[in-house]
């Protein structure tokens, strides 16, 4: 059963996620050593390797506020993390949706960090309370997109349709 | 059932007659913008032609804008190496509407593009920058994306499973006192609506504060209605706007302007008055921490900035300078200015500015984001405090999460800088 790793509040910037400082480096390949890079012990504890895949980060309203720059999802979605928050900000969950990053709104989620969480079913629940609370699930449009495999994908499958399409 | 500016443009560019707030459409791009980012983009690019037969190549080549900004001239190798990919790509692939590092046509994209008439009322207007909402000041529909979402509108023409935003109308009247403008109304709605008031929601400026206000000072509107969470910020277009593209960008032939239906649906309205705000001051750690200039009144600043695509314009300088005509910056303090474009950075030397401001010991920098957004120059020291006109304050944004940053407008940065601590530039004023 996943654990949460991280516990955060409301309104984490992108600047929070992915320091602009860090910006120059564009590459998903090479952007996960700068997760969460001024919280210097989680950051320490990803790039050690000492955080499992599926591990859940929590956080509050408006995560990943901010700016547009796609660092910010590739830098999580290359330690395989989850995030569950209570809401998120429109171009990071969009980003996430395109690469492909495991994002779940859940607006009255209560978790603390160690606390096991379990995805499911349209609620999380919560291992360690016993509480469950109900997720709202992505638009239908969006789930295309991840049902395609994220954004590049989806982008081929169209521009292979239209040009096998008679002109 | 009538539509708003954004439910106009979206049913438009998508080839329907209706469209309403939670419809999912695909609009057409009329104009897609990047900066350095671009080489992020074009590697998502051709990733999408891997595997296929296909040769990669841009929808429509006129349609794109590139722009260098982010980090000018590059910092480092790996900018410069970066910034080299993306210029062979924009010959490869025959992309006109580029800006290179350059002292004449260069600068911030969020003022390249209004001042080169690159943007139109009615136009749908991305860019893999969160403030492009900027452009909404022109009369257009204009809104951030991330870079993958570029590469698919560079394959296809079209933005895909756009979700059609309801809209937030903003009502303004009142004449603002002197020394208070655009950015302290704009702070002032982002404390009212908070950093996520209108996640997934347009913005509609209306009211006569708003029909009689420059296109500088729209976009300063629409550039900072990201920062309540805004998908775009819309002033409907008018005389205001002809004028601009008209005199200021040189455009000419046919403009449609785009106004909203008068039984047009909102999801909320907001009626402001400025005729008694003052300045407004947001405070660390998060843009809609906004108090009134007197609660921070005397709080000690190291770094002053003047600039960014939020206040880096002619307006800005000026006002700027004449607050600091024949005095001093502080000592102990740094005034950092970075002029918005080349255009601009020479009209103020024309006009006298840059001298004023260097003479009252500014640093004047060349055009681009600069201190913004940390990655470049002028970053603050542990323990540090700057007042910026900028647009972000978040923990860490210029460089060092040790350090915090105010902002505010222009007027009250430059009178801050003669102080050496926030200060109200309305001391004294009528």
């Amino acid at each position: 059963m996943p654990k949460v790793v991280l516990k955060l509040g409301d309104d984490i910037s992108t600047d929070v996620i992915y320091p602009g400082r860090y910006m120059a480096t564009v590459l998903p390949a090479e952007t996960p050593q700068y997760a969460f890079a001024d919280l210097t012990e989680f950051n320490a504890a990803l790039k050690g390797k000492q955080i499992p895949a599926g591990s859940i980060i929590v956080g509050g309203n408006n995560f990943g506020c901010g700016s547009s720059r796609e660092q910010a999802v590739s830098t999580l979605k290359g330690h395989h993390l989850v995030i569950v928050a209570r809401g998120f900000a429109r171009i990071f969950l969009q980003n996430g949706i395109n690469l492909g990053l495991q994002t779940v709104v859940c607006p009255t989620l209560e978790a603390s960090e160690n606390d096991e969480l379990e995805i499911a079913g349209g609620e999380v629940v919560n291992k360690n309370t016993g509480k469950r609370f109900p997720t709202i699930p992505l638009p239908r449009a969006r789930q295309a997109i991840i049902d395609a495999g994220g954004l590049i994908a989806y982008t081929r499958k169209l521009l292979q349709e239209r040009h096998s399409r008679p002109a | 059932m009538g539509m708003t500016v954004a439910e106009k443009i979206l049913a438009r560019a998508s080839s329907r007659d209706f469209v309403k707030a939670g419809d999912v459409v695909e609009p057409k791009v009329d104009l897609a913008m990047s900066h350095e980012n671009a080489a992020l983009v074009i590697n998502q690019f051709l990733e999408i032609y891997q595997g296929t037969t296909l040769v990669p190549r841009i929808w429509d080549p006129s349609r794109i804008s590139i722009i260098f900004d982010h980090r000018v001239p590059a910092e480092s190798p790996k900018t410069a190496t970066n910034q080299k990919k993306v210029r062979e790509f924009v010959l490869a692939q025959g992309i006109g509407k580029f800006h290179d590092i350059r002292g004449d046509v260069g600068g911030i994209c969020h003022q390249i593009l209004p001042e080169n008439g690159y943007v139109r009322p009615g136009y749908v207007v991305v860019g893999t920058d969160s403030h492009t909402t900027s452009h909404g000041a022109l009369g257009a529909f204009a809104f951030g994306i991330g870079a993958t979402e570029m590469a698919s509108v560079w394959a296809l023409g079209t933005a895909l499973n756009i979700e059609v935003p309801a809209t937030i109308k903003v009502n303004v009247k009142g004449v603002f006192k002197k020394y208070v403008g655009p950015k302290d109304l704009i702070l002032y709605l982002i404390g009212l609506l908070t950093a996520q008031g209108a996640n997934f929601k347009a913005i509609e400026f209306h009211g006569p504060t708003i029909r009689s206000m420059r296109t500088s000072g729209r976009l300063v509107l629409c550039n900072m209605s990201v920062e309540a969470g805004a998908t775009a910020g819309i002033v409907p277009s008018d005389k205001e706007t002809l004028r601009y593209l008209r005199t200021e960008a040189g455009v000419k032939g046919k403009v449609e302007l785009v106004t909203p239906d008068k039984d047009a649906s909102y999801a909320q309205v907001i009626a402001v008055d400025v005729s008694k705000l003052e300045p407004q001051i947001a405070c660390p750690h998060t843009v809609d921490n906004v108090k009134p200039i007197k609660d921070v009144v005397g709080t000690k600043v190291n770094q002053i900035v003047i600039g960014s695509c939020t206040n880096g314009r002619l307006d800005d300088l000026a006002v700027a300078a004449s607050i600091l005509k024949g005095r001093k910056v502080a000592d102990n303090v740094r005034m950092l200015v970075f002029p918005a474009s080349g255009k601009i950075y020479s009209q103020a030397l024309a006009k006298g500015y840059i001298g004023t401001l260097m003479s009252a010991g500014a640093l004047v920098m060349n055009p681009g984001c600069g201190p913004c957004l940390g990655v470049h120059e002028g970053a603050l020291g542990d323990g540090e405090t700057a007042l910026s006109t900028t647009n972000r304050n978040f923990k860490g944004r210029m460089g060092n999460p040790n350090s915090q940053v105010f902002l505010s407008s222009p007027a009250v940065a430059a009178a801050s800088a003669l102080k050496g601590y926030i200060a109200s530039p309305r001391k004294g004023a009528k």
